[in-house]
């Protein structure tokens, strides 16, 4: 008796997971993947609508910006995401991909966010030009303005790089290339630094060729030290800084933000890094964050309409919204009432 | 000639005392690193146990009620509002606003759905305080620096001391890390979604790993043929054992959800890719148990006419069985310790409801570690090292129980 007893709990246990139900399978919670920079405003959202209404909360994957077009794009049904945010505009042939496997897209611009360079309060307060970070952190800089000879960087402080700032030795932690705050980084900063000399500004408008060749000159950076590549982990970069005040750090406004007590922002062509200056533009590394939603998806999973006008109403994305205090830089009126109506309208987006 | 023994026996004891003090060097080195671990760990997490909150009097009309939908969040807001914040614009009502949890709200209404007779009775609720004015009595705040660089400006912490005065703070012991899934807020985010998804996970992988493993370690070991097939066998079985988790990730995303088509983020599939990675060690540490039976009891048994079946089964596993039980334990826990594989199946994710089933989304304990130490919010620092010590307190729990079940089932010779 005991025997079969134990026989049968055994087999029961062996088969289980493959009998039991497999209810919240196909139901209506939405799915949501995509760039690990959105995630904590896209999360916040999915907290408050799961809250407030009688919907199931979003589940909110991180999985970076490309990783999340992927799976997005794969499909249809409800094996695959019905949101992707992203941290730069949807590519063209990730677009195609989409198209292909019939997917209509609604593209949400969420906000901004700045990209800062900030060290310990405990030292100096950098004033630098993309100019000056770009000659700090790439691999090969021209030797001069007019001649396009490429030497490795030679730069080993600031003061080499420029005589204005101090002699300290050129320290950077940064994001991995697989992040895209890295991507964001470098197309912002260094492209716009590397365009202040005048041979590779003549290079990247003479031809494609051209233009690739100086892409690679100015967004490839050094590897000998002075740049460390720290993780994808922002809160891990900011402590390291506090260890040591002589370091630079980059990385998302909301995290400078956050230790604002600890922390100073680098000026950038002598604008601060400051929530206004940021959303006027004034303040050049700063990206726009997107989301994009599956159109195709609406009619299956109704809760996704909802989702998209609490993500894009007055008290999240507008500019006294929750969002705004978790350190998203919200848009301006005129650009958010514009986002507002063309996502409540399901405006689909063409490339 | 003795004084040569003398000098030889002296250089030998001498050798042993040191040797001796060798090893209870690196045990005291070992055991140090230990405590330090364990004792940073708690230190840091000290302030992730207490929440401040405001024992707020509420006023709960029968005229507020009588709406289908009740506004919570207003409900709140009006109550708070009768604290005197001395406020007369929008901007200043919002800071003081932002004080309290934005959850707040949400714990009204389900203390008033779980008791409806509080509704048109004035009654007591503790409020909590949001992450930074928590804080604040936590930890206080560096008052030389400029206003503008100031988690909290000179106003609110005005309302905070004023508030202290009044006697209305009160420090208590924060429930809701362990009773609450996933939040965005410090203040409402627990454990228990993440504790849930990993038992979950590691009950599917114990479910899968372990009769497999036992009964393709009892076959190889006792009846399988001697043959290059065996061999080429055993030789992958030990490799697989060594092999980074993040490859059994890729296999399961490949195999499980886009072969078998099932659901992302689930403990279901999380179970499967971690008994890949679970089902080598089971089967190393099985054969080994096995071999360690003397080989007198399965002579014994063979020489009375046991048949090859019934020595195993009736001798040779039961006397395996502690170091059986041992190794699956410690496979079991190197899996609820890992979260490389869980990365690509769509577990590293903010899960807010509390998984139910094993095809509910679900995330795991290490994830939910890792996805604190990436939030900005500084109060999730202390939240990231009470969330690891409850990492820790399970896999003790677990190896605890390797050792009583070794105790037990332990047979002496």
């Amino acid at each position: 008796m005991k025997k079969s007893l134990k026989k049968v709990l055994f087999v029961s246990l062996l088969i289980s997971p493959f009998i039991l139900p497999q209810e919240g399978y196909a139901n209506d919670q939405i799915r949501i993947v995509g760039s690990s920079t959105v995630f904590p405003f896209s999360t916040a959202v999915a907290e408050e609508f799961g809250r407030s209404t009688k919907f199931k909360t979003p589940i909110v994957e991180s999985t970076g910006s490309g990783g999340g077009m992927k799976l997005f794009c794969s499909g249809i049904g409800f094996e695959y995401p019905d949101i992707t945010n992203a941290s730069r505009k949807i590519k063209q042939n990730e677009y195609n991909t989409c198209s292909e496997n019939g997917i209509r897209i609604i593209e949400v611009k969420v906000g901004y966010d700045g990209i800062v360079l900030a060290n310990s309060k405990k030292g100096t307060l950098y004033n630098l030009t993309t100019r000056d970070i770009y000659l700090a952190l790439a691999k090969e800089i021209p030797v001069n303005d007019n001649d396009l000879t490429l030497i490795d960087n030679p730069n080993k402080t600031w003061k080499d790089v420029n005589a204005e700032l101090p002699n300290i030795k050129i320290e950077v932690l940064g994001p991995p290339p697989t992040s895209g705050t890295r991507d964001a980084f470098v197309e912002l900063a260094m492209d716009s630094g590397a365009k202040s000399f005048t041979a590779l500004k003549d290079l990247r408008s003479s031809s494609k060729e051209g233009k690739g060749e100086f892409k690679r000159i100015a967004r490839t950076i050094r590897e000998d030290g002075s740049y460390i590549e720290a993780g994808e982990n922002d809160n891990l970069i900011v402590q390291k800084l506090e260890a040591n005040p002589n370091a630079i750090g980059i990385f998302g406004y909301s995290f400078l933000e956050q230790n604002s007590d600890k922390l100073q922002g680098s000026n950038v062509n002598g604008v601060e890094p400051e929530f206004e200056k940021i959303l006027s533009g004034d303040y050049v590394i700063s990206r726009s964050l997107y989301f994009y939603i599956k159109k195709n998806h609406i009619r299956i999973k109704p809760s996704l309409l909802n989702f998209a006008k609490e993500f894009t109403s007055e008290g999240a994305m507008g500019f006294d919204g929750y969002l705004a205090d978790k350190g998203l830089i919200p848009l301006s009126e005129n650009e958010y009432e514009e986002v507002k109506i063309n996502t409540i309208n399901l405006v689909e987006l063409e490339l | 000639m003795s004084k040569n023994i003398n000098s030889m026996m002296l250089k030998r004891q001498s050798a042993e005392k040191r040797f001796r003090f060798y090893g209870q060097a690196s045990l005291a080195i070992a055991l140090i690193m230990l405590v330090v671990i364990i004792s940073s760990m708690t230190y840091r997490s000290i302030p992730a146990f207490t929440n401040y909150g405001l024992n707020l009097s509420i006023n709960l009309s029968k005229e507020n009620i009588a709406q289908d939908n009740i506004n919570y969040r207003r409900l709140i807001r009006d109550n708070i509002s009768l604290l005197d914040s001395g406020c007369d614009d929008r901007k200043c009502r919002k800071e003081f606003l932002r004080l309290f949890s934005s959850g707040a709200a949400y714990e009204l209404r389900d203390t008033i759905e779980n008791d409806p007779s509080l509704i048109g009775k004035d009654f007591s609720k503790f409020i909590l305080f949001s992450d930074d004015a928590d804080l604040f009595y936590k930890f206080g705040i560096d008052n030389s620096l400029p206003e503008s660089e100031r988690r909290l400006n000179d106003r609110e912490i005005t309302w905070l001391n004023g508030f202290k005065e009044l006697g209305l703070v009160e420090k208590r012991f924060s429930t809701n890390l362990f009773t609450n899934g996933d939040s965005r807020e410090p203040e409402i985010a627990g454990v228990l979604g993440a504790v849930i998804g990993s038992l979950l996970t590691i009950l599917i992988t114990l479910i899968i790993s372990f009769p497999i493993g036992v009964l393709s370690a009892i076959y190889l070991e006792s009846f399988a043929p001697k043959n290059k097939l065996t061999d080429f066998t055993e030789v992958n079985i030990n490799n697989l054992a060594a092999v980074p988790s993040i490859v059994f990730g890729l296999l399961g995303l490949a195999l499980f959800i886009n072969f078998f088509g099932m659901p992302r983020s689930a403990p279901l599939v999380g179970g499967c890719v971690l008994s890949l990675m679970t089902l080598p060690v089971i089967i190393i540490a099985t054969r080994a148990s096995l071999q360690s039976v003397p080989p007198s009891i399965r002579e014994a048994a063979l020489a009375v006419g046991a048949s090859e079946m019934q020595v195993v089964f009736q001798h040779l596993l039961p006397a395996a069985l502690p170091g059986i039980l041992t190794g699956t334990i410690i496979g079991l826990a190197r899996a609820f310790g890992e979260s490389a594989p869980l990365l690509l199946i769509g577990m590293v994710a903010f899960v807010v409801d509390i998984p139910g089933s094993f095809t509910d989304p679900a995330t795991a304990l290490p994830v939910q570690v890792y996805l604190w130490a990436d939030s900005p919010e500084r109060a999730f620092v202390a939240k990231t090292s009470a969330a690891t010590l409850v990492l820790i307190f399970l896999l003790i729990i677990i190896n605890l129980a390797a050792v009583i079940l070794r105790k037990k089932y332990q047979l002496k010779w």
